[in-house]
């Protein structure tokens, strides 16, 4: 426990210092947000309909950029061997790795967030409170897979693109379930919502337990 | 010579299966002829869910004795997956186009099985960009558990939204076919079934070549 915090503190430092992960995830949600909103400007469409879909979409490249930048960050200067060579199971720095990346992404999500509201012009009420309920469970599912994938893909070349093909196949469970909540939220008519958020706890569950156990295949050497 | 005589078992009951689907087997009252594509449709991707089977025990393989062996077969496990489950989704297209309308539709199997083919070509690029065999084996594996377990989530998620395709006519609780149709399907799944085995067989050997080819030119390399 003690040497989770150790690394979360130590990636917030960084951020803190750098501020690269949460601006280029900012930046990234908010030009995909401004996209759709042209991608759909000529159609009539209700916008109530897509915007679920826009949201997710945003969130989850987003996020892969940020998983791209927090792995490429201990690979410059070596920095995963100087944590491969600390004193603590690789379990726990799986475990680090993904809080960190968790907050940060929370971070990025706060803030597109209301600018999707605005974007849409829809209200602020407490049902953004249940859709970022939703957004913290959503990103959790893709943080517990993400920080794993982009381990593996940080040993290609061409890990960049990488990451994004190995995790937007595995992911499609946490996009379909977080997508359909949201809509469900945002429309009102919640009676399938509690099925939706069975599938994004189990993914969350499911993925957490298997990278714990099969992270020590990934980084070693 | 057993990998002989399962070729040629594989020909004959290939050219049976054919017969019996566009002469033997009774014309569709509904669908009419475009229904026989079902025949070849329906094993092709029941060994897509073999092959993600056959990859997970090829990763477990690996995990419990972290024998190249094994990796050679999640290897060639993925192979045949992606083949054959690609030539599910073009028979599916082609018979979607006559009844349903559109080639393509988003329905909760087609998604399933492209979803699944997507995973088996990640592996795949995955694994052609990990030179190092030690490497390529231990990553691919972690891929391809986490891939694979991913099957049974992406089944309950893709469920849950509605579905447009057919139910299984042949599973139990189903509508069940007549005695010809049945028997032609059994046919063709032998058919699918034995080309399955050989196609495995030989790129199993590949496999094993491609690597010792592998070793050779590294130990050439490093005597140069």
């Amino acid at each position: 426990m003690k040497s989770m915090s150790a690394i979360i503190f130590k990636d917030i430092v960084i951020e803190m210092r750098n501020k690269e992960s949460i601006t280029s995830m900012l930046m990234f949600g908010v030009l995909v947000l401004v996209v759709f909103q042209f991608a759909f400007e000529t159609i009539n469409v209700e916008r109530g309909l897509l915007a679920p879909g826009t949201l997710w979409v945003a969130f989850s490249f987003a996020a892969i950029l940020g998983l791209n930048r927090s792995l490429a960050m201990e690979i410059d200067n070596d920095c995963l061997q100087g944590l491969l060579l600390a004193p603590i199971s690789r379990g726990e720095l799986y475990l680090g790795k993904v809080a960190s990346n968790f907050i940060f992404m929370m971070i990025a999500e706060a803030i597109v967030l209301p600018l999707f509201v605005v974007f849409n012009n829809l209200d602020f009420n407490l049902k953004f409170l249940e859709v970022a309920a939703i957004a913290c469970l959503g990103t959790l599912g893709i943080a517990s897979i993400g920080t794993i994938l982009s381990t593996i893909s940080a040993n290609t070349r061409i890990k960049e693109v990488m990451l994004p093909v190995l995790q937007i196949p595995l992911t499609v469970p946490v996009i379909i379930a977080s997508v359909e909540a949201t809509r469900e939220v945002l429309t009102g008519d919640t009676r399938g919502i509690s099925s939706w958020l069975y599938v994004l706890a189990g993914f969350i569950i499911v993925y957490l337990t298997a990278s714990y156990l099969v992270f020590e295949f990934a980084v070693e050497e | 010579m057993k990998l002989k005589v399962l070729a040629i078992l594989t020909l004959v009951s290939m050219l049976t299966a054919l017969y019996m689907i566009f002469l033997y087997a009774p014309r569709e009252a509904l669908q009419g002829d475009a229904q026989r594509i079902f025949y070849i449709h329906v094993p092709l991707a029941i060994s897509g869910y073999v092959s993600a089977f056959l990859l997970l025990i090829g990763v477990i393989g690996f995990f419990r004795t972290g024998d190249l062996k094994w990796d050679r077969f999640g290897e060639t496990a993925a192979a045949l997956g992606v083949t054959f489950i690609s030539a599910q989704l073009i028979t599916g297209s082609l018979w979607s186009r006559p009844i349903w309308g559109p080639w393509w539709v988003w329905d909760a199997r087609t998604t399933l099985q492209l979803v699944l083919d997507l995973i088996f070509i990640a592996y795949f690029m995955l694994r052609s960009y990990l030179p190092d065999p030690q490497k390529r084996a231990k990553l691919s594996a972690v891929f391809g558990l986490l891939g694979m377990i991913d099957v049974p989530i992406n089944y309950l998620s893709i469920y849950l939204v509605r579905t447009q395709h057919p139910q299984a006519v042949v599973s139990p609780g189903g509508g069940g076919v007549s005695p010809e149709m049945g028997l032609t399907l059994t046919v063709s799944f032998t058919a699918v079934g034995l080309l399955y085995a050989y196609l495995f067989n030989r790129r199993l050997a590949i496999a094993k070549v491609e690597e010792e080819v592998d070793y050779l030119e590294q130990v050439v390399l490093a005597h140069e």
